[in-house]
């Protein structure tokens, strides 16, 4: 039975009291909890929010630094940054895409091919968002946009700066290049500073100087909506928006010059090889020449798989830096060297006179290592053994000097080991010893050290192997007496902005001391009579010289003649050819510039290589003159 | 001497207003609270509008009508809004179930209804008929409610609750039912029922779970881990903090927030309006409107104190509490305390529905204030 209730009006107003009491303090309660969460939002989260914040509306855009400039050695421009055009479209603002497309296939601004690349790359991108339609856009076409333009509502012309080579494949293997970067490239560098950027040095000083030519990248922030659609300041917020000017990356001043360059490129045209010329006073490297070269500003540009397979494939490789990557048997090179060495040592006394028949054979042997000169040189001293390039005199000399001597001495010269030129990629050569040949091959037969192997060391064949710089080089410590400097391309870096100049020192190699001084002038003289003397190998070359060149012929077989064969050029194959070789230094006795040339498969030294080395000493040392 | 003839002055005037407000039947404190929040509320949305301005005259409008609304209800007597209870309930049943069935129809979401000149939801009307009609029913019962009683508010609660959800719109139909469920609680319903109500509450969310629709089911989910799906539906709870936080405690200052301005925010005049304000007026605009609120309530429910009979106590107590709990569930939400649902921020945010049945409520409320002032010796 339900027990009958009557209202109690004192006590549903006490209950509702009490209850909206604790209503009105849960309601407070709960407000502090949302002025709580207020103050862990605005207070102790704000700077996290703030920058999300900031995130969102801004958009950041790189500004690019400008890459340091390259001079050669009287300041002429060798690399610089030059703008390059593209086409940019922006798809809301044409009237429509296809009959946009049509109009720039009709005035030739785009190719029929490229069509469907182009409307794959427009679908892709926001319909306020440039999209870059056509790469390099060359004067022509510059010319012929502009005149269309009011016909071609929403595309513009974009500038870039894009680096460019004035002096085109002159150096090219000196300066190298820049490229886009690749996945390879990014394994070495900080992405973050590329930022804008896109390309890095690949080859030769823009690599090796890549850091102090990069300079600093810079970004402004752009206000942009949720739709990322860039806006134009809207009232008080543009304030907020922060940006980074870029820094520009440091000039460089090269030892190059530039013009030495394009004589001895000149010189060497039509054939492979490499010229060095360094100024033996302080290492500087005025030539380095590789040839065949390349354009570099295909590459900065942005190469073409087809013109990259052309070069690469290319049997004449004109990639390969010869010069500092190409090893050769040094040939008759090292004979100045080697009789250096034998003086030193007391083996030989200059005046000292051989019989030379033709052919030389070690004791209780009766294999004959031949001399170039069949019927051979007759009595020979050093002077003119160095003179006529006796091959039997240093058969003869590096038996005696042996192995062990040979190999100190030159490698305390530079043999076997990289220059240390201030670019990358150099390599060291061989320069041959019992234990490098325990190394070298792994059946143990091969292991062994023969006499015979030390004979043809003399002059300069056998294992031996050597880059051209190392050649010039190794001639500079001659043409300095003992005081020869670490090839270097880099004199000074200069900061555009507060054009702070930072000298690079020449680099001093070790000194070399002779026990007795005079033995220089007796090498030098030999050198001399190379080119100046009754039967000197380089006389040819060098008659009618205003100044006097001591230098060295050689010749590096490419592969060996049987014993009893003659050696006929016009019978072998070009490519199995001799490299001709000379080493020079002129004035002879006050030395401005040193010399080594290669021609790959040139046959002889005198009539190959020496001609090259005298038209760079002529343009030299006396400009002007022809 | 001047000082003392200003004052008098003052004291005189105020006289006079308050005399004005009673013969009125509006309540000068409720009216200087819901001005000071609701101009502000403009001028927030004036910024959060941007170039829209058309849509800022509109809210002016409709705060003009909105504000007239509640001054024509103050004028109703007593006895006739009690006696209106169960018409309004009757007539915003039959409204929700030619809305279903037009729903139905129209193979989609439906809450609104357009009757020629007027469009408007019958779920508002709901918001106070509910509990008009939950303190109807309990005014002529002895209290705190007896089970049976309990029962029946019950059924009067959750059938125009659920025929909301089904809209679907789950945030109107948990305001309708908060609205009855405070008329209950402010009763005297006995607190081991409610205890019991929250355990079984408790025990049917996952039915709830089951019978909600995917995208609510998400909204929840997207609460517990915003980054979750961080372009999605966790895209309105991350935008709207960073809002909010990016504003420090000055705020970036007025028309300067790049979130609302940038349209990062989404919802920013209506639903999310809120981060407006913490993001262009800071922690202080925060708690200033906060402490607005929070004297409208507190006046409200000294107001509902104040009444002599059940009717009027209940029907104004849950019209305070309400407010709060429409406050409360938007600033949650807007703060990333509570899911995303579809509740406007009371007298701020864009709308005209929400904003007169607000007002309507004011209305009702200084009506039932005055007349027991009438009573009153």
């Amino acid at each position: 039975m339900r027990r009958v209730r009557i209202k109690d009006e004192h006590l549903e107003q006490q209950i509702f009291m009490q209850r909206s009491a604790i209503a009105a303090f849960m309601a407070l309660a709960l407000m502090l909890l949302l002025a709580g969460r207020a103050f862990w939002l605005q207070v102790l989260q704000h700077e996290y929010y703030a920058e999300l914040s900031q995130g969102n509306r801004a958009r950041i855009e790189p500004l690019p630094p400008n890459r340091g400039i390259v001079y050669d050695r009287s300041g002429r421009v060798i690399a610089e940054n030059t703008p390059a055009y593209q086409l940019e479209l922006v798809r809301e603002q044409t009237g429509g895409l296809e009959e946009i497309l049509a109009q720039l296939t009709n005035f030739g601004l785009l190719e029929r091919d490229d069509l469907d690349r182009v409307r794959q790359l427009v679908q892709l991108r926001r319909s306020f968002e440039a999209v870059p339609i056509r790469l390099q856009l060359d004067d022509e076409l510059v010319a012929r946009f502009a005149v269309h333009r009011h016909e071609l509502p929403g595309v513009s012309l974009a500038t870039r700066m894009a680096r460019h080579y004035p002096f085109g494949a002159t150096g090219a293997h000196a300066l190298g290049y820049v490229g886009a970067i690749s996945e390879d490239d990014l394994a070495r560098i900080d992405m973050e500073r590329y930022f804008g950027t896109g390309v890095v040095g690949k080859t030769g000083i823009e690599r090796a100087y890549e850091d102090d030519l990069l300079g600093t990248s810079g970004y402004r922030e752009v206000l942009v909506n949720a739709e990322g659609r860039s806006v134009e300041s809207i009232k008080g917020m543009t304030g907020q928006l922060r940006s980074r000017q870029p820094r520009a990356g440091r000039d460089l001043r090269l030892t190059l010059d530039i013009e030495l360059q394009r004589v001895a490129e000149k010189a060497m045209a039509g054939r492979r090889g490499a010229v060095v010329a360094i100024d033996p006073s302080n290492g500087d490297v005025l030539v380095l020449a590789s040839l065949p070269s390349f354009d570099p500003n295909g590459f900065a540009r942005g190469i073409s798989r087809r013109d990259y397979l052309a070069l690469t494939e290319d049997p004449d490789q004109p990639l390969f830096n010869r010069v500092l990557r190409g090893t050769y048997p040094p040939g008759s090179t090292v004979k100045p060297l080697m009789a250096l060495a034998g003086l030193e040592y007391e083996i030989v006394d200059p005046n000292d006179k051989i019989y030379c028949t033709g052919h030389y054979s070690l004791p209780n042997s009766r294999h004959r290592y031949r001399d170039w000169k069949r019927q051979g040189h007759g009595a020979v001293d050093m002077r003119s053994a160095v003179m006529q390039s006796c091959d039997v005199y240093f058969y003869r000399l590096a038996n005696t000097m042996g192995i062990g001597r040979i190999h100190e001495v030159m490698s305390k010269i530079g043999f076997g080991a990289p220059t240390g030129i201030d670019i990358g990629g150099e390599r060291g050569g061989i320069m041959p010893s019992p234990q490098w040949k325990k190394l070298a091959f792994k059946e143990q037969a091969q292991q062994v050290w023969f006499p015979g192997e030390t004979v043809i060391l003399g002059i300069g064949q056998g294992y031996w192997t050597a880059t051209p710089l190392q050649l010039a080089t190794a001639t500079a410590l001659l043409a300095t007496r003992g005081r020869h400097f670490r090839p270097r391309l880099v004199r000074a870096l200069v900061d555009p902005v507060t054009s702070a100049v930072e000298e690079r020192p020449p680099r001093p190699l070790p000194r070399i001391n002779l026990n007795d001084q005079a033995n220089w002038e007796i090498i030098v003289n030999a050198m001399v009579a190379v080119t100046s003397g009754p039967r000197g190998t380089a006389v040819h070359a060098s008659r009618g010289a205003a100044y006097s060149i001591a230098g060295k012929t050689g010749t590096a077989q490419v592969f060996s003649v049987g014993q009893t064969e003659d050696y006929d050029e016009s019978k072998i194959a070009e490519r199995l050819r001799d490299h001709a070789l000379f080493v020079a230094f002129a004035p002879a006795e006050a030395p401005k510039l040193v010399i080594a040339v290669l021609v790959e498969n040139g046959g002889h030294g005198s009539s190959a290589a020496a001609p090259i080395a005298r038209a760079v000493f002529d343009a030299y040392l006396t400009p002007g003159a022809g | 001497m001047y000082e003392e003839l200003g004052a008098s002055r003052t004291r005189r005037t105020m006289t006079a207003t308050t005399r004005l407000m009673r013969s009125m039947h509006l309540d000068g404190m409720l009216l200087a609270g819901v001005a000071a929040v609701g101009i502000f509320g403009l001028i927030v949305l004036y910024s959060a509008a941007g170039d829209n301005t058309a849509l800022w005259l509109a809210q002016v409008l409709r705060f003009g009508i909105s504000i007239a609304v509640m001054i024509a209800i103050a004028q109703v007597p007593n006895h006739f809004i009690r006696m209106a209870a169960p018409v309004a309930y009757l007539l915003g049943l039959i409204l929700l179930a030619v809305v279903a069935v037009a729903g139905d129809i129209g193979k989609g979401a439906q809450r609104w209804l357009d009757i020629g000149f007027v469009r408007f939801q019958p779920s508002e009307i709901m918001k106070l008929a509910v509990p008009m009609l939950c303190a109807w029913y309990l005014h002529q019962r002895p209290l705190p409610p007896s089970l049976w009683n309990v029962g029946v508010v019950l059924v009067i609660i959750l059938v125009p609750a659920m025929l909301i959800a089904e809209q679907p719109d789950l945030g109107t139909a948990l305001l309708v039912a908060a609205a009855g469920l405070l008329v209950l609680v402010l009763g005297g319903l006995p607190w081991f029922y409610l205890a019991g109500g929250l355990v079984a509450t408790g025990a049917t969310v996952p039915l709830i779970w089951m019978l909600m629709h995917d995208y609510q089911r998400q909204r929840v989910l997207t609460l517990l881990d915003p980054q979750s799906d961080a372009l999605g539906a966790g895209y309105h709870i991350i935008q709207s903090q960073i809002a909010i936080g990016s504003g420090g405690v000055f705020g970036k200052g007025w028309t300067n927030g790049s979130q609302a301005q940038l349209e990062f925010l989404p919802e920013r005049s209506t639903d999310f309006i809120f981060a407006v304000i913490g993001e262009e007026f800071g922690l202080l605009g925060m708690l200033a409107l906060l402490a607005g609120y929070l004297f409208l309530i507190g006046r409200a429910m000294y107001m509902s104190t104040q009444c002599r009979d059940a009717f009027t106590r209940l029907v104004s107590g849950s019209i305070a509490l309400t407010l709060f709990v429409y406050v409360f569930v938007n600033a949650g939400m807007v703060t990333g305390l509570l899911p995303v649902v579809g509740v406007p921020l009371p007298l701020v945010s864009y709308g005209g529905t929400s904003l007169v049945t607000l007002m309507a409520g004011f209305g009702i409320l200084m009506s039932l204030y005055s007349s027991r002032k009438l009573l009153a010796p």
